[in-house]
């Protein structure tokens, strides 16, 4: 009885019209006449009344029983509880959703840093159709008060000894070169990377000549424009350094410097905002995944498994939204290992791929900035130490920014990011005081801490896909050497999504399977 | 309740372009309020936003095209005629002047670039002046392969910044004159990098806009160049007085103070 009065009083053309008669005014095509509002069974209202136009107020008093502009208040609230019972309507009855990410996305990218960025934009770049995928970066932390891309001392340089780092950091360079045609968003300033391209210095002692020497032959093949110099050329180009010790160096002349990280994250967000890319402000804390059990060509058994949702949790709350994605990339960096085990890798025998980690750790590592007026000139490149300590000049105020990595034994606590400045005291002023004699006199100002995402397997980035979870591709791992390559690795992450394989830069070597297999691909020049 | 969910989802794109409609409905009560030409045209702009937009970036792209096709590469006249007619051809048709070894300026005539350039393939050029021209990062390989150049003049040229001047290092051995001028991109983090200049004995960077502290760059370069004489932003130093001013100078000092 009262669902057919309520089928009869909500019919489908009489509370629709009505309501759109009331809204619009006689714009609205109507079947049923020249604009004459019959009332529905809902409203109690005598249906003499016509409404031409919405508002104005002699008009509504006429109405009688109903008062001046109340009416149109209750009108969209009835509306609204009727669209909220419907299915599929985006309004929720209970609260409002507008700061929970989508309930659909096609890839869901962990981590928006510059890695997740670059991902996100080759990904819109690369796609066969505008607006073809649908991208959301998850970042849990919009402030990037820990994220190794912004704490980071900013370097790039083509001096590795894996030719396919060497290629990811030239392409790198040709995009930080361009960035202003990479990245040009309409009426928005152009981008000034602040880049110094004053280059990296790589010192050697004996033992590590040979091994330099092999490195710069590679470099060279590559396309990289290193010189080897002697000690006597050193001495003669720096006065300053202290040659003692030196058996070799190589001096990388164009294409390698430092830029501000910063800057290139704050281009990728907005360019990337503009290819319609979703940001969310949450934390993913679990995968929903359904699992195939399937037998290989030799009759192996096998587990494959397949992510369908991610839940993001939104902050200081309990609050989750399940996220229905098709693909899910962990560029997550130093916390990539923790979303891995959310994916459930590494949940097996220990030996078994299905027991094999993914090994990215977080390592803290200090950058200490200091004051020394005798310093080193404007000439001065990026000066690694054989030990392992660094520096280079930050600005014209004769300011220095240095660090050192420490040894395996003294490797500090990655819980926080609190700088531990006896380290600076007894592991990386002596080293700097005795390779430039004018640092003795130096007074640090500031320093800070952040993570490198530390691969401690062979210290290189994982790329691809893993092969049980097969919709889990990684971009992370690349323990101190993330920023450099970032564009590159963004772009073929992409390609290996959109094309199944890479087509620019072949980065096999960089796929999950090797700590399975055991093959490491290890880098030797790492700061 | 579908059928009326039906109807409600095709009333609700009707509500969102109520707004026009009320404004259509006002345009069809009020007809000499259309006659407000600007206020139809900025309607107009603002109906077809993502329209305007891609034809900006249309024109924008096309600004870009236009620089990299005047930097293009000469290859067929390098190989050719040698590095040094390629490199005269390039900076010719970009506006610029050559100055061959024993031999006068070169500048482009109106008419065309004049016969003589391809008997000249084996002179090598000393001089190159390529001020104003649209030289950038790929132009800059037919200077560089100059391999005799001892003066390069790339004053104002609005596409020259900090990564052009890190590739200057080919030309370390040979270049004694140096001008950057007016030059809008170039920072103090591209000067770092001339240091491998070591035959430079002038270099000009006054006018530069993008360098944050002048005076302090100015002496860091000194610094870093100890036998070359910098003209900075003053202007001062080292400034030739022109004819007129010098003999002014001169007809002035005997007069006592």
């Amino acid at each position: 009885m009262l669902r057919r009065a309520l089928r009869l009083g909500l019919g489908p053309g009489l509370l629709g019209r009505g309501l759109g008669t009331h809204r619009e005014g006689s714009t609205l095509g109507k079947a049923e006449g020249s604009g004459g509002y019959r009332g529905s069974g809902v409203f109690p209202i005598s249906s003499h009344v016509t409404f031409r136009t919405r508002g104005p107020g002699p008009r509504w008093e006429d109405s009688g029983s109903l008062g001046a502009g109340d009416w149109h208040g209750k009108v969209s609230e009835i509306k609204k509880k009727i669209q909220s019972v419907l299915p599929g309507g985006a309004w929720s009855p209970l609260c409002d959703t507008s700061h929970l990410p989508p309930e659909h996305s096609d890839v869901v990218i962990v981590g928006g840093g510059v890695l997740g960025l670059s991902v996100a934009y080759w990904l819109k770049r690369l796609e066969k159709r505008q607006g073809a995928i649908r991208v959301l970066v998850v970042e849990r932390d919009h402030t990037y008060s820990q994220a190794s891309t912004v704490l980071s001392v900013g370097g790039i340089r083509q001096q590795f000894s894996l030719p396919e780092n060497i290629q990811l950091s030239l392409f790198s360079v040709e995009f930080l070169r361009n960035i202003n045609e990479y990245l040009a968003v309409v009426d928005d300033p152009p981008l000034d990377l602040q880049f110094n391209p004053s280059g990296y210095l790589f010192l050697a002692s004996e033992e590590g000549a040979t091994i330099m020497e092999n490195n710069v032959k590679v470099q060279r093949q590559e396309g990289a424009k290193v010189c080897l110099m002697s000690p006597e050329q050193l001495q003669k180009k720096f006065p300053w350094i202290n040659t003692e010790g030196v058996a070799l160096a190589s001096y990388g002349l164009e294409n390698e410097g430092w830029f501000d990280p910063w800057c290139l994250l704050q281009g990728l967000r907005r360019k990337v905002q503009s290819m319609g890319v979703l940001f969310c402000h949450g934390e993913v804390t679990r995968f929903v995944s359904s699992s195939n059990h399937m037998e290989t060509a030799i009759g192996e058994k096998v587990t494959l498994k397949r992510i369908h949702e991610v839940h993001v949790k939104v902050d200081h709350s309990q609050e989750y939204q399940p996220v229905e994605c098709a693909i899910v990339v962990n560029a997550a960096g130093a916390w990539s290992g923790r979303i891995a085990e959310l994916a459930g890798i590494g949940k097996g025998l220990p030996g078994t791929l299905q027991g094999t980690k993914l090994p990215v750790e977080p390592r803290k590592r200090y950058v200490y900035l200091w004051h020394c007026p005798q310093g080193p000139g404007l000439e001065a490149p990026l000066v690694a130490d054989p030990s392992g300590a660094y520096f280079r000049r930050e600005g014209l105020g004769n300011n220095y920014l240095g660090g050192c990595s420490p040894t395996e034994e003294e490797e500090p606590d990655p819980g926080n990011l609190e700088v531990d400045h006896d380290f600076f005291q007894e592991k990386v002023w002596p080293y700097l005081a005795q390779r430039v004699p004018a640092f003795e006199t130096l007074k640090v100002r500031r320093a800070w801490a952040g993570y490198y995402d530390y691969n401690t397997f062979d210290q290189n980035g994982v790329v691809g896909p893993h092969p049980l979870v097969v919709n889990m591709y990684f971009a992370t791992g690349f323990s101190g050497h993330g920023l450099q390559q970032a564009p590159a690795v963004g772009r073929a992450v992409a390609e290996v999504m959109l094309e199944g394989h890479f087509q620019t830069i072949n980065l096999s070597p960089f796929l999950f399977n090797r700590f399975y297999l055991g093959e490491k691909a290890q880098e030797h020049c790492i700061i | 309740m579908a059928a009326s969910g039906a109807s409600l989802r095709l009333v609700a794109p009707v509500w969102n372009r109520g707004t026009s409609g009320i404004r259509g409905l006002s345009r069809s009560v009020d007809p000499e309020g259309s006659q407000r030409k600007g206020r139809t045209l900025l309607q107009f702009l603002a109906d077809h936003f993502y329209d305007v937009e891609a034809v900006r970036e249309y024109l924008l792209q096309k600004q870009v095209l236009k620089v990299l096709r005047k930097n293009r590469s000469f290859t067929y006249i390098k190989e050719r005629y040698g590095p040094y007619v390629a490199g005269a051809y390039f900076i010719l048709k970009q506006g610029g002047a050559v100055k061959f070894q024993d031999k006068e300026w070169m500048r482009p005539n109106g008419r065309g670039l004049s016969g003589e350039l391809w008997k000249l393939w084996e002179v090598p050029i000393e001089a190159v002046d390529a001020s104003g021209c649209a030289i950038n990062y790929q132009g800059l390989d037919n200077v560089l392969a100059l391999k005799e150049l001892q003066s390069l003049s790339l004053q104002c040229c609005p596409h020259v910044d900090d990564w052009c001047l890190s590739r200057l290092h080919q030309l370390a051995n040979s270049l004694q004159e140096l001008s950057l001028a007016g030059c809008p991109r170039i920072s103090e983090r591209g000067l770092a990098c001339l240091h491998h200049l070591q035959n430079l004995r002038r270099l000009d960077i006054s006018h530069l806009p993008a360098v944050s502290n002048p005076g302090l760059t100015q002496i860091l370069v000194e610094e870093m160049l100890p036998y070359c004489e910098v003209l900075g932003a003053d202007g001062a130093q080292g400034l030739k007085l022109r004819p007129e001013e010098q003999s002014r100078h001169t007809a002035r000092s005997p007069v006592p103070a």
